[in-house]
């Protein structure tokens, strides 16, 4: 028997039941469209926030102040609040090889005000090297200069709401800006980010380090921002890193090193996992389908007992018999899940009109693996019946009516 | 071509055993034009049903074209069955959703035949039977008389060299009886073995010999 024959075959044996096909098809199809509907919010999550930490900037570390490991032993009378990082420190990096730019940053919260319009907002003091660092773009102007750190200059870089709210529609750059009792001139518009994760830069004013450890009367830095070379330098740049901080801190290790591959790596590994399981989740859906085809699969071998002696007869043997009624059922299920993908990409197609900054994705394994898995399922729940038929004594199967 | 050896049939109905076939000697040759006769229940159907391979005695021998045919698996019996036996119904056995020409082919699909032979094959079966211009009405489309024709078509595609029928006429009334008869007989002709359950005694008596049973046993 050849394959087309066995399809259509199976085909106009399932023209004649279109109820119950329906029935199945919306089973199966609801079942695979929660599948698929689901990996694909897993997988769009997962997709959105690696890009989103790898937008953060390349070959990134981190330098944050403070140990988090704990070390054991004794805890310390007076308490151990790590020596601060400062600006020295953040120089002194420059001795290792595997350093391309390093980005002091010190942050704070300051009233700003022009011509009698007031808000507080973040201060964020750098260099330079934070834009090629964070990978930040300028709508207009320039970015702060090169310049020693140490320079207190009256410049600003402004975002894109705080430019919207206190000069609406004028020209921002070269205008005068307030912080706290200081004029800044500003220099320079970021481009606005949109959605991002973490720092909104959007709302946020950038002066030169010096300036905000100025704004803010202190010496110690929030964290220290290193682009490394390459990725390979990453692990010796970490190395170098916690070397020389140890030299400068009296032999205490007293730095965190964030290496931005380890966040995404755990929040990959984190939403994968989430992925997988409400996926798994949703698959009892799929369950109840599959014990449906079973039904009417039952019920179509039951109704044909007598054409099933008839294909005896007419000399069809048992596995002609078992695959005719297996391609029945599978082709059931394939017609839901086809169904079940297509409904699947409507809602996702509709979740993305609703919504459109977060890319939805629907992985192309995705789709297959629902297909394959309607299959097993049909197979699975379509053998007993199947079997049942091709069992058949073709003359009671005859005298069935 | 047809050698049954003490076959003998039993059903176990309950505690209770039938005896359909009660030790059945029967040799038909090749060509021969056979009548089975006798009261219901004595056992006719379950005779065609072992020549059909259909049904497997519960003992005795039966060979088929000099083959034992006896100890042959599922997929040999399939084989067996297609090439050399053609089965025409009481109840014509159509599927109901298969136009006529579909219902003639079903035999070919099963063996596989390439579907430019196969509708080679239907067309001049559909003229055999004078049904050329009912080739796509479905069964519930065609009268009794035509539909028993589709049935023999559909039974002689595979061109067996054994026809058996199962009172081909039994639910038909008698002018289209007639005509089944004819072609039936008409098949013999060339060649055909032709073996039919038969209640009327007059259409039995057309064949070249008559078997007899009551009770199982030939008589
Ligand atoms: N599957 C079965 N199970 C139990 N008994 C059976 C079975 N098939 C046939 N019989 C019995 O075997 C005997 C012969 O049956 P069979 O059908 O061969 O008779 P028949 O001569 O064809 O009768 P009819 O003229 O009514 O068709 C009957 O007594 C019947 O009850
Ligand atoms: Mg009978």
């Amino acid at each position: 028997m050849m394959i087309q024959d066995t399809l259509s075959y199976s085909y106009m044996a399932i023209k004649t039941q279109p109820i119950r096909v329906m029935l199945i098809i919306l089973a199966m199809s609801i079942g695979i469209a929660s599948v698929t509907i689901l990996t694909a919010l897993g997988e769009s999550a997962r997709l959105y926030i690696v890009n989103e930490f790898q937008s953060l900037g390349t070959n990134l570390i981190i330098v944050l102040p403070g140990r988090t490991e704990t070390t054991g032993g004794q805890p310390p009378l007076f308490g151990a609040t790590p020596r601060d990082l400062t600006l020295a420190d953040a120089e002194a990096l420059y001795r290792s090889h595997h350093i391309a730019a390093i980005a002091p940053v010190s942050v704070g919260a300051a009233p700003i005000s022009t011509k009698g319009l007031e808000r507080e907002v973040t201060i964020l003091g750098s260099t330079s090297a934070l834009r090629r660092v964070r990978h930040l773009s300028l709508s207009k102007g320039h970015f702060l200069p090169e310049s020693d750190a140490n320079k207190a200059l009256s410049i600003c870089v402004i975002g894109q709401t705080i430019k919207d709210e206190l000069f609406a529609q004028q020209q921002a750059v070269g205008k005068w800006l307030r912080i706290n009792d200081r004029r800044f001139r500003v220099i320079g518009v970021l481009e606005s980010e949109g959605q991002s994760i973490g720092v909104d830069f959007d709302d946020m004013v950038i002066v030169p380090v010096a300036s905000a450890q100025a704004l803010f009367n202190t010496q110690s830095l929030f964290r220290i921002l290193v682009e490394t070379k390459s990725k390979q330098g990453m692990y010796k740049a970490v190395d170098d890193i916690s070397e020389i901080i140890k030299q400068r801190h009296e032999g205490e290790d007293d730095v965190t090193l964030v290496t931005q591959d380890s966040v995404v790596n755990t929040f990959d590994e984190i939403l994968a996992a989430v992925t997988l399981t409400v996926a798994s989740i949703a698959s009892i859906s799929l369950a109840v389908a599959g014990i449906l085809v079973m039904n009417v699969m039952w019920v179509s071998v039951a109704q044909r007992t007598a054409e099933i002696g008839l294909l005896k007869a007419l000399g069809a043997t048992k596995g002609q018999i078992l695959c005719l009624f297996l391609t029945e059922a599978a082709m059931l299920s394939f017609a839901g899940a086809l169904t079940g993908v297509l409904l699947g990409k409507i809602t996702l197609m509709a979740l993305q009109i609703s919504y459109p900054d977060f890319p939805f994705y629907l992985p192309v394994w995705a789709i297959f693996s629902a297909l394959a898995v309607s299959l097993v399922t049909a197979l699975i729940f379509g053998v007993l019946p199947a079997k049942q038929a091709a069992g058949m004594n073709p003359v009671t199967a005859l005298n069935k009516r | 071509m047809i050698e049954l050896e003490n076959i003998h049939r039993t059903f176990q109905v309950g505690e209770q055993s039938v005896h359909a076939l009660n030790n059945i000697n029967l040799t038909i040759n090749k060509g021969e034009y056979v009548s089975i006769m006798g009261p219901s229940g004595s056992g006719k159907s379950t005779l065609l049903n072992v020549i059909a391979l259909l049904d497997q005695p519960s003992s005795g021998i039966y060979s088929l074209n000099n083959q034992i045919v006896t100890q042959l698996d599922d997929n040999q019996l399939a084989q067996v069955r297609r090439e050399n036996i053609g089965f025409v119904f009481q109840f014509f056995h159509l599927i109901a959703r298969y136009s006529a020409a579909e219902n003639i082919e079903i035999p070919m699909i099963l063996a596989g035949v390439p579907i430019q032979e196969r509708k080679q094959r239907v067309a001049d079966a559909l003229l055999a039977v004078d049904l050329q211009q009912r080739a796509t009405h479905r069964p519930d489309q065609l009268s009794g008389g035509q539909i028993q024709r589709v049935a023999i078509a559909r039974a002689m595609i595979m061109q067996p060299q054994i026809l058996l029928a199962d009172e081909p006429t039994g639910n038909l009334d008698s002018k289209s009886g007639e005509g089944i008869i004819e072609l039936l007989e008409n098949l013999n002709q060339k060649q055909t073995t032709l073996v039919m359950i038969t209640h009327d005694e007059a259409l039995g008596s057309r064949a070249q010999r008559i078997i007899r049973l009551i009770d199982g046993k030939i008589v």
